[in-house]
């Protein structure tokens, strides 16, 4: 401490650790630990707070595993289905992100000049100055019923009437995958720039054939970066709200949904609260077992 | 298993910057060829146009009499040893080398066996499942090497692989490299910029500068018979004496310089043709360091000269003796260790000789400059 302090001077030293106390402590520690100890609290008016009715309970938690005490059902078969299809759909997302940014990423590390690289990474940027729900509104005029590319098609004579890509959920996938292409692409392409291109020579001038090099010398380099892409692309899809709104189907509910539903429309902050945990507690869980199948080290992620 | 290669007029450019040009040599089958210039001479490039990386801009690349064009570097009889090595940091050494059998569908346990067969070959026997960075830089070396014979290929090119090594690594593995080449018994080319390693290893060197051939000859041949001043002061140490010539008579050419008559080899201008000189041309005539000596040691020389000494610089088993001629043309002397030289005072004069037969003349040119 008194080495930082003489390092940085008493006042950068103040200002660093006040901007750093802060994020940490009251934009990630504290709502954080608010949520966690509201989904185990009943929901009760804000005058019975602190009464004798305001104990710990499981019921929130409960009521995701077997729903609501009315129902006939064994198991709460809804919640727990939206929250089953969130999970392997961001997996599904996922993976297409990872295999439609892998080449893009290599282009841009391996093949690319200097100068298309530098404007591929700027194109690829700048459509992300638009907001979120901007862009998904976009998707969503772009495969409309009468949208432009049901138009193209029946122009170009591919189909006779509109395709409901909407119900079809496709505007959704699509939404998703595009929504993080980013997050996926610098991970992937920081891990391959660092590749020593002569390794790829080496391998070319050895015989190997360019899937055999991708395989097992370009992902193996850049394993990190893989797995690094994927977790965020998977936390963040599967915590997306403003895509799935604008762009799924009627019958199709993301779980952040539900999430939004019992904060803002059922007025149960604690059962949001506990729908948010389960749904942190299994991403993470999820994440932290692919990083052990997959022999990465958390070290390596953040590099 | 060994082939010949040759070039035919090849040049490589770059837009309007040729990095060779007008490259033509054939390199004969089981030989150990190098190639020899300074940085940025268009060696490298030679090589990867060799090995299929870039295709030469004009002229055919030939080998085994087979025209390599359109031919990539994963189909040509040849292997490619980087500057760097660029082994496959996460391959056990064992699978590095058999990478190129893993490529053509071999078997395991077959990979294996030749992958053991190549470490013995190359000294290593017994560190096939070690991790490549667990290995020295001249084990890397010699895995490298391994790797690169693993496809069996009629030409091995090499690019400079031992400049990273420290010197007496160096040089241990010089000797090595020419034994692996003559078990083996395949075409070898070698570039570097280093002449010692030039000298060392090669049957025949060629000496490159600006993306042309100077000379194509063997060690002696180009340490000896210099055909250009770029040559004669690029490889090895040279006095450069300017001069006009005043007699010419056969073979031999009388100059003089500074105040000095020399009587010096003209030098020669292609195989068994020699530089023809007229009275009065500009030349410049080289003499090496170690050819010249004082005046009273016991060698034949007819010629003579006295220089003002500057300064001396020892080197271990000798020393160099640093004089100028009338404060323009320096003169760099190396002897023997064992003559005593304390005696001699800052600028005294001290008279010198070197023998006709140790002095070449040339026309005036660039020089290697350093």
């Amino acid at each position: 401490m008194n080495y930082f302090f003489n390092k940085n001077g008493p006042l950068i030293s103040t200002y660093l650790l006040i901007s750093i106390g802060f994020w940490l402590i009251f934009l990630i520690i504290i709502p954080q630990l608010y949520m966690f100890d509201l989904s185990f609290r009943p929901n009760i008016p804000t005058l019975l707070r602190g009464g004798p009715d305001d104990v710990y309970t499981l019921v929130h938690y409960k009521h995701f595993l077997f729903g609501s005490e009315t129902s006939g059902e064994k198991y709460n078969y809804v919640d727990i289905g939206v929250f089953l299809d969130t999970i392997l759909t961001a997996i599904l997302i996922t993976l297409i992100n990872l295999c439609f940014c892998y080449p893009i990423a290599f282009y841009i590390a391996k093949v690319a000049s200097a100068k298309t690289a530098r404007l591929l990474i700027v194109s690829l940027i700048i459509p992300f100055w638009i907001n979120e729900l901007l862009r998904s509104f976009a998707l969503r005029i772009l495969f409309a019923g009468e949208g432009f590319i049901n138009n193209l098609l029946i122009k170009l004579g591919l189909i006779d009437t509109g395709i409901n890509f909407i119900a079809m959920d496709v505007a959704l996938y699509t939404g998703l995958n595009y929504a993080y292409i980013l997050l996926m692409i610098f991970p992937l392409y920081n891990a391959i720039e660092t590749l020593d291109k002569n390794q790829l020579e080496a391998a070319e001038d050895l015989g190997s054939s360019m899937i055999r090099t991708h395989l097992r010398i370009v992902i193996p380099h850049a394993k990190a970066g893989i797995a690094s892409g994927c977790t965020m692309v998977f936390m963040l899809t599967a915590g997306a709200l403003a895509t799935p709104v604008v762009l799924s189907s009627p019958n199709t509910f993301w779980f952040t949904q539900l999430i939004y539903q019992w904060f803002n429309m059922n007025d149960n902050w604690p059962r949001g609260a506990a729908y948010s945990v389960i749904l942190l507690t299994v991403s993470v869980i999820f994440v932290l077992l692919m990083m052990r199948v997959f022999k990465v080290k958390i070290g390596e992620i953040v590099r | 298993m060994s082939a010949d290669v040759e070039l035919q007029n090849v040049s490589v450019s770059f837009g309007n910057f040729y990095a060779a040009k007008d490259v033509s040599v054939k390199i004969e089958k089981g030989e150990f060829f190098s190639f020899l210039g300074p940085s940025g001479c268009g060696k490298t490039t030679l090589l990867r146009a060799i090995s299929g990386f870039s295709e030469p801009s004009d002229g055919k690349i030939l080998i085994g009499s087979q025209d390599m064009a359109g031919i990539g570097p994963n189909k040509r009889p040849t292997s490619l040893i980087f500057q760097n090595l660029a082994l496959f940091p996460l391959m056990s050494v064992a699978d590095n080398i058999a990478f190129s059998l893993e490529v053509r569908g071999t078997g395991k346990a077959q990979r294996r066996k030749r992958a053991d067969e190549l470490l013995e070959l190359v000294a290593l026997s017994g560190q096939g499942d070690k991790k490549v960075n667990e290995l020295s830089g001249g084990q890397k070396q010699r895995v490298a090497i391994a790797r690169a014979l693993a496809i069996e290929p009629a030409v091995l090119l090499l690019d400079e692989p031992l400049s990273a090594l420290d010197l007496k690594l160096r040089q241990k593995m010089r000797t090595e490299l020419r034994e692996i080449q003559k078990r083996v018994g395949i075409t070898f080319i070698y570039i570097t910029h280093d002449q010692g390693e030039a000298l060392t290893m090669s049957d025949r060197i060629a000496v490159m500068n600006e993306g042309e051939l100077e000379q194509v000859g063997s060690g002696h041949n180009v340490y000896e018979s210099p055909r250009t001043p770029f040559v004669a002061t690029f490889v090895g140490e040279n006095n450069a004496f300017y001069g006009t010539v005043s007699s010419v008579d056969g073979g031999m050419v009388k100059i003089s310089s500074h105040g000095n008559d020399f009587l010096a080899k003209a030098g020669d201008l292609s195989e068994g043709e020699k530089h023809t000189f007229r009275k009065n041309d500009k030349v410049i005539m080289f003499v090496r360091p170690e050819s010249i000596f004082l005046k009273d040691q016991n060698n034949q020389a007819d010629n003579t000269f006295t220089a003002k000494f500057k300064t001396v610089e020892f080197e271990g088993n000798l020393k160099n003796i640093y004089l100028s001629i009338d404060g323009k043309q320096n003169v760099r002397c190396s002897i023997s260790n064992a003559v005593e030289t304390s005696g001699i005072s800052t600028t005294e004069s001290i008279d010198l000789k070197f023998s006709s037969s140790d002095a070449v003349v040339l026309p005036i040119g660039p020089l290697a400059v350093d």
